[in-house]
């Protein structure tokens, strides 16, 4: 397979989004898309605009983006410890998965934004509760998706690992977490994508700072250009975890999906 | 030669005993017969070994051939105690427990199985690895017997760099490093081309030869059967049991061309097959 260019590759996308800025800021700068909007067209930024608000906002919108990103990183963190810890221990015990398996689905039915403000009164404006409410949804992908990957392997496999004289866990260190690796991997790409969303929930439910909470005053107070700031540095902060983990994956688990072995390919 | 060949393999294997899998790694390691006795299996309603009673002698190469789904594959995982027992005994080297039979026996699978994140050696090595051996000597081990296999050279590719036929030669290499004195190969080379499998019969069988194990070969391929094995054990269809046992003839010298156009092999063949009903 040829590998090209990743600008060659990455061109037609940049177009796409060069065309629709130059749309937009055509429709905004005129006061078109304003008028169709029936709205004031200071309520209606332009990119021009909003990207005056990245440049002279930058103190303050990077000093609350670094807080949200904590949040996020931390969060997600605590959801990969537990996911991983609970796919394995569903795996490996039949009466686990029989009995929990519902509550892990249960997990992901909490409506979140339901749940965000009863931590905030638990646990106060500090990080925890966005800590929580971030692991909250990000437990899910990333448990159910390692555990598909535990239970890909193929049986025989297994047996031929007891064959050479490997015990439970080595089955499951050498084989079955290898083999799990890319779909664990491909369940925390989903998690870091909703991770942000998490992040802004649980500030909107009470914080004193973070771009969630930045945007609440500046919808306040009518800053829209800085408002959608914020929201170009929460999608750049979901992109740039969602791009990491795809460069961890293309590192330590190159190897994708387990190959259907039928011995013939070449 | 031959049985000195024999010898020396078998002073290698001790050598090569996986450390702290058992009290006494000689004794898992001694060439060592394998008996089969009454032998019933069912999947259900059913049945697929209608009482089968097979003994293989230490060092012996004995070929199950039979129709498909007669439960060849099954008897194999049975021996090398990867099913559980369902009517009759199995022993290796006199111990009949499922445990002690894993611990003597190594099973090869049809599909090479080898893990893709691995190179050939440490996929070799895998064996000595899960026995506790250390990474470079594992490795160095490993590729000394992928070089005796043809592979020098390949040791630090990965299983999607080789071809079939080397996979299956790592594959291969895997299964004797694991050491034990009994080995189980099920149909290994049944997903080859023709070409290929020819010309790793000639190699099997001669590095079979070399090895004191006692191998189990499940084969559909009655030519593959007697020129590998020193006999060839013939099942019949569905339930299966023992209709025949057919002796390979000994090989002439030459290539493998000239020992299946033999007379005596010829006439060997002729029998298995008739043994078999012509479903072979």
């Amino acid at each position: 397979m040829s590998r090209r260019d990743p600008v060659l590759r990455l061109w037609p996308a940049a177009l796409v989004v060069a065309a629709l800025l130059g749309a937009w800021q055509l429709a905004a700068s005129s006061g078109t898309l304003a008028g169709a909007l029936g709205l004031d067209s200071f309520l209606v930024p332009s990119p021009a605009q909003i990207g005056a608000s990245l440049w002279e906002d930058r103190d303050l919108l990077a000093d609350n983006a670094w807080v949200t990103l904590q949040e996020v990183l931390a969060g997600f963190a605590v959801a990969l410890v537990l996911g991983v810890a609970t796919a394995t221990a569903l795996h490996l015990s039949p009466l686990v998965r029989r009995i929990s398996y519902p509550l892990v689905v249960a997990s992901q039915t909490i409506p979140v934004i339901v749940i965000a403000p009863v931590l905030v009164v638990w646990f106060g404006f500090g990080i925890g509760p966005k800590i929580a409410i971030i692991a909250l949804i990000c437990f899910f992908p990333i448990a159910v998706n390692a555990l598909d990957g535990l239970a890909t392997v193929p049986a025989d496999q297994r047996k031929l690992m007891r064959s050479l004289g490997a015990s439970r866990l080595r089955v499951l260190t050498v084989l079955e977490a290898p083999t799990a690796l890319p779909y664990a991997l491909s369940g925390a790409k989903i998690a870091a994508a909703v991770a942000v969303i998490g992040a802004v929930f649980g500030e909107w439910a009470g914080a004193n700072d973070g771009l969630g909470h930045l945007m609440l005053v500046d919808n306040a107070q009518l800053e829209v250009p800085r408002l959608f700031a914020a929201m170009v540095w929460l999608s750049a902060m979901a992109i740039a975890l969602f791009a990491l983990l795809g460069l961890i994956e293309r590192r330590i688990a190159w190897w994708g999906e387990p190959r259907r072995g039928d011995g013939s390919r070449r | 030669m031959r049985a000195k060949g024999k010898i020396a393999i078998a002073e290698r294997l001790s050598a090569a005993a996986p450390a702290g899998a058992e009290k006494d790694p000689a004794e898992l390691t001694a060439p060592a017969a394998v008996r089969i006795a009454g032998i019933r299996h069912r999947y259900g309603a059913t049945e697929v070994l209608a009482g089968i009673d097979l003994e293989v002698a230490a060092g012996e190469t004995v070929a199950l051939v039979g129709p498909s789904g007669c439960g060849k594959s099954t008897l194999l995982e049975l021996v090398g105690g990867l099913q559980d027992l369902q009517a009759g005994t199995i022993a290796i080297a006199g111990r009949d427990s499922a445990a002690a039979r894993t611990a003597r026996s190594t099973w090869m699978p049809q599909s090479d199985m080898l893990l893709p994140w691995k190179s050939a050696a440490d996929n070799a090595a895998l064996a000595l690895r899960l026995a506790g051996g250390d990474r470079a000597g594992s490795r160095r081990r490993a590729a000394a017997m992928l070089d005796r296999l043809g592979l020098a050279g390949f040791t630090g590719r990965r299983p999607d760099a080789l071809s079939g036929g080397m996979r299956q030669r790592v594959a291969f290499a895997r299964t004797l490093l694991a050491g034990t004195p009994v080995l189980l190969l099920d149909e290994p080379l049944a997903a080859l081309d023709a070409i290929t499998r020819a010309e790793l019969q000639t190699w099997l069988r001669d590095t079979l030869a070399d090895e004191a194990r006692s191998t189990l070969l499940v084969t559909h391929d009655v030519e593959e059967a007697l020129y590998v094995a020193d006999r060839a054990v013939i099942l019949s269809p569905r339930p299966a049991r023992v209709t025949a046992i057919v002796d390979s003839p000994p090989a002439p010298p030459g290539s493998r061309a000239d020992a299946i156009s033999a007379p005596a092999f010829v006439a060997a063949r002729a029998a298995a097959l008739d043994a078999l009903g012509g479903t072979g």
